[in-house]
């Protein structure tokens, strides 16, 4: 189930009712089971998101480091609260839980992407990348 | 006397991560080594190591392999490399700088327990991780390695399964870890009966940590003893320590197990940013109970920082230093056990939540004495009443952290504010270099 519903978002963006149902169908199952799982999962969505995906840990060892006020930066930026999506659509924002990257903090990902040793400049760069 | 180190041998290596760079330097000799033995012996040895789990319970990993049944086939093997405990961030460098040693680990460990088919949990966020581990499995299977014979030599199936996760903590817990690995949402299953009796699809599973199982080749090579001298008492070998927050070199090092917390700190850290003092440590992860900054001139072996009242948990060590508000450290830790909370368990979905904001209302100078006390009675009432052990992982640090810094919370309710403003993290928030089994970053 979850490697289907991976593929689902990959193809569709995001797992709306009809994806979890084909998810479901395919495997032989309940259209319940498939939601049951898709919003079990955070890194599963059920609603559309922007084009990139920004998320940025928060956690203490980020904290520490510098993660919660580059957290606030991004809002700022973005003009977006915690799971806020910027006006032209280019990104989606949110916090996120620790990301194994806590020597390395603080860490966010994008696309699935890690990027560690965060700063301001190092993430308009990054950002600043995409589309 | 020169430092044995175990994991981190090849780490920053030119093409460490290739077969051919791990055959070089003597890779899977080892499990041409066990192929050669009785797999009891093989089981024999990893007993002697006095190896003990890297995951965070710290079981003895022989003595856990002993309870699968003996006559029910299929059996399993799960490796979680969940790695989601706030402050632990060794797994997934051994898979990033030596996958090949992991794919050895698994290849001996289902040799010993005539295992057939073994699946490596990752968690989602580690797509690079998965795609390394992905492609050294097809590079292992490719040369006959894996397959239905074993280095090519012994009739022996076995399939290696990479399994992503999708962003749950929970999925590290071993029987919600089963669940997510069975395609549904990850759940723990109540205990009894253990996963090495009914585990993933009802049969009996083995369920061990990425570092854990990555040990096997060693112990195999060099003997259980050898392993068993490196530690002392009840724990073998060595561990990798994920050291984060104010120190000069954050990062990992694999050190003895029973190595000094102080001086792993104070010397290979570099000691605390700006040359401030330490104010707290969370010695193994963020659900072992904080150790004020006089009390950590301990050893980490398992059972020596559960006599000084913590646990050494996944190895992940947090230091905060004196400009570190603890109740805002709390809030956040807090705030997370609250979202990871599964819900299936009324004392831990209620009791993480009322935690969470209790500790709020501390922070944001809101809350009374009794408050306080609300909080320490909240935190007594889960431990023991759950399922699953998330529920002490979250009562142990508010038990701790309000024990040992009382004074701190009630200063919160005192001055109707935190007496930290703006830098409740410290002073000096930024990122410094990381150096990861001698590599830097
Ligand atoms: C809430 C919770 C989260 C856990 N997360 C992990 C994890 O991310 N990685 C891990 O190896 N063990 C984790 N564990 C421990 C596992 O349940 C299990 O004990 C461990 O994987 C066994 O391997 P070991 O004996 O080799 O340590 C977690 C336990 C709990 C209760
Ligand atoms: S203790 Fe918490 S996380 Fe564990 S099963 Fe119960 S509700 Fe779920
Ligand atoms: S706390 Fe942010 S990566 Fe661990």
């Amino acid at each position: 189930m979850l490697p289907a519903l991976r593929l689902g978002q990959e193809v569709f963006g995001y797992l709306s009712p009809a994806v979890q149902r084909l998810a479901a169908d395919r495997l032989g199952t309940s259209p319940a089971r498939a939601e049951e799982v898709a919003t079990f999962y955070v890194m599963f969505h059920t609603a559309p998101i922007g084009r990139h995906l920004v998320e940025v840990c928060t956690n203490v060892s980020c904290c520490l480091t510098g993660g919660d006020r580059l957290f606030e930066y991004l809002k700022h930026k973005l003009g977006v609260a915690n799971g806020g999506t910027s006006s032209d659509g280019r990104f989606t924002l949110r916090e996120v839980e620790c990301l194994g990257a806590c020597g390395t903090a603080p860490a966010m990902l994008v696309d699935e992407e890690m990027h560690e040793r965060l700063d301001p400049k190092k993430v308009e760069e990054i950002l600043g990348r995409l589309e | 006397m020169s430092e044995t180190l175990i994991l981190t041998k090849r780490w920053g290596k030119p093409d460490s991560a290739a077969l051919r760079t791990y055959r070089a330097d003597g890779g899977y000799a080892a499990l041409d080594k066990a192929l050669g033995m009785e797999p009891a012996a093989v089981v024999d040895e990893v007993k002697k190591s006095n190896l003990r789990g890297r995951g965070g319970a710290g079981f003895a990993t022989g003595l856990k392999w002993t309870f699968l049944p003996k006559d029910v086939r299929p059996r399993y093997l799960t490796v979680n490399a969940d790695e989601s405990e706030p402050g632990t961030f060794k797994d997934r460098y051994i898979i990033e700088h030596d996958p090949h040693m992991l794919i050895e680990g698994i290849a001996i460990t289902c040799y010993a327990l005539d295992i057939h088919a073994a699946y490596v949990y990752i968690r989602g966020e580690f797509a690079k991780q998965a795609r390394i581990l992905e492609a050294a499995v097809e590079e292992a299977r490719a040369a006959g390695i894996l397959g239905s014979r074993l280095l090519g030599k012994k009739d022996f199936d076995l399939e290696i399964v990479v399994h992503r996760g999708a962003g749950a903590y929970i999925c590290g817990e071993e029987s919600a870890l089963l669940e997510s690995l069975e395609g549904k949402k990850g759940y723990p299953r109540l205990k009894p009966p253990f996963p090495a009796i009914v585990g993933l699809w009802g049969k009996p599973t083995i369920i061990n940590n990425v570092e854990t199982i990555a040990n096997v080749p060693w112990i195999v090579a060099n003997g259980g003893d050898a392993f068993a001298a490196l530690g002392v008492g009840k724990s073998g070998g060595t561990r990798l320590f994920g050291v984060s927050g104010h120190v000069n070199r954050p990062g990992v090092f694999e050190k003895p197990v029973a190595y000094n917390l102080k001086k792993l700190i104070m010397e290979d850290c570099g000691g605390v940013v700006g040359g401030r003092k330490i104010k707290a440590v969370i010695p193994g992860g963020s659900s072992s109970p904080v150790l004020r900054g006089d009390e950590i001139d301990i050893s980490l072996e398992f059972d020596a920082v559960k006599a000084a009242g913590s646990m050494s948990g996944s190895g992940g060590v947090i230091v905060f230093d004196d400009s570190t508000c603890m109740v805002r450290a709390l809030a956040r830790i807090s705030k997370f056990y609250a979202e990871e909370s599964c819900g299936q368990c009324t004392p831990c979905r209620e009791g993480t939540s009322w935690m969470e904001g209790i500790v709020e209302k501390i922070e944001h100078g809101h809350a009374t004495a009794e408050d306080v006390a609300k909080l320490e009675q909240v935190a007594g009432n889960i431990g023991g009443q759950t399922i699953c052990a998330l529920g002490d992982a979250a009562s142990m640090p508010v038990q701790s952290f309000v024990k040992k810094f009382r004074d701190e919370f009630l200063r919160h309710v005192e001055e109707r504010r935190c007496p930290y403003g703006d830098h409740g993290w410290g002073l000096d928030q930024s990122s410094r270099p990381a150096v990861v089994g001698g590599v830097r970053y």
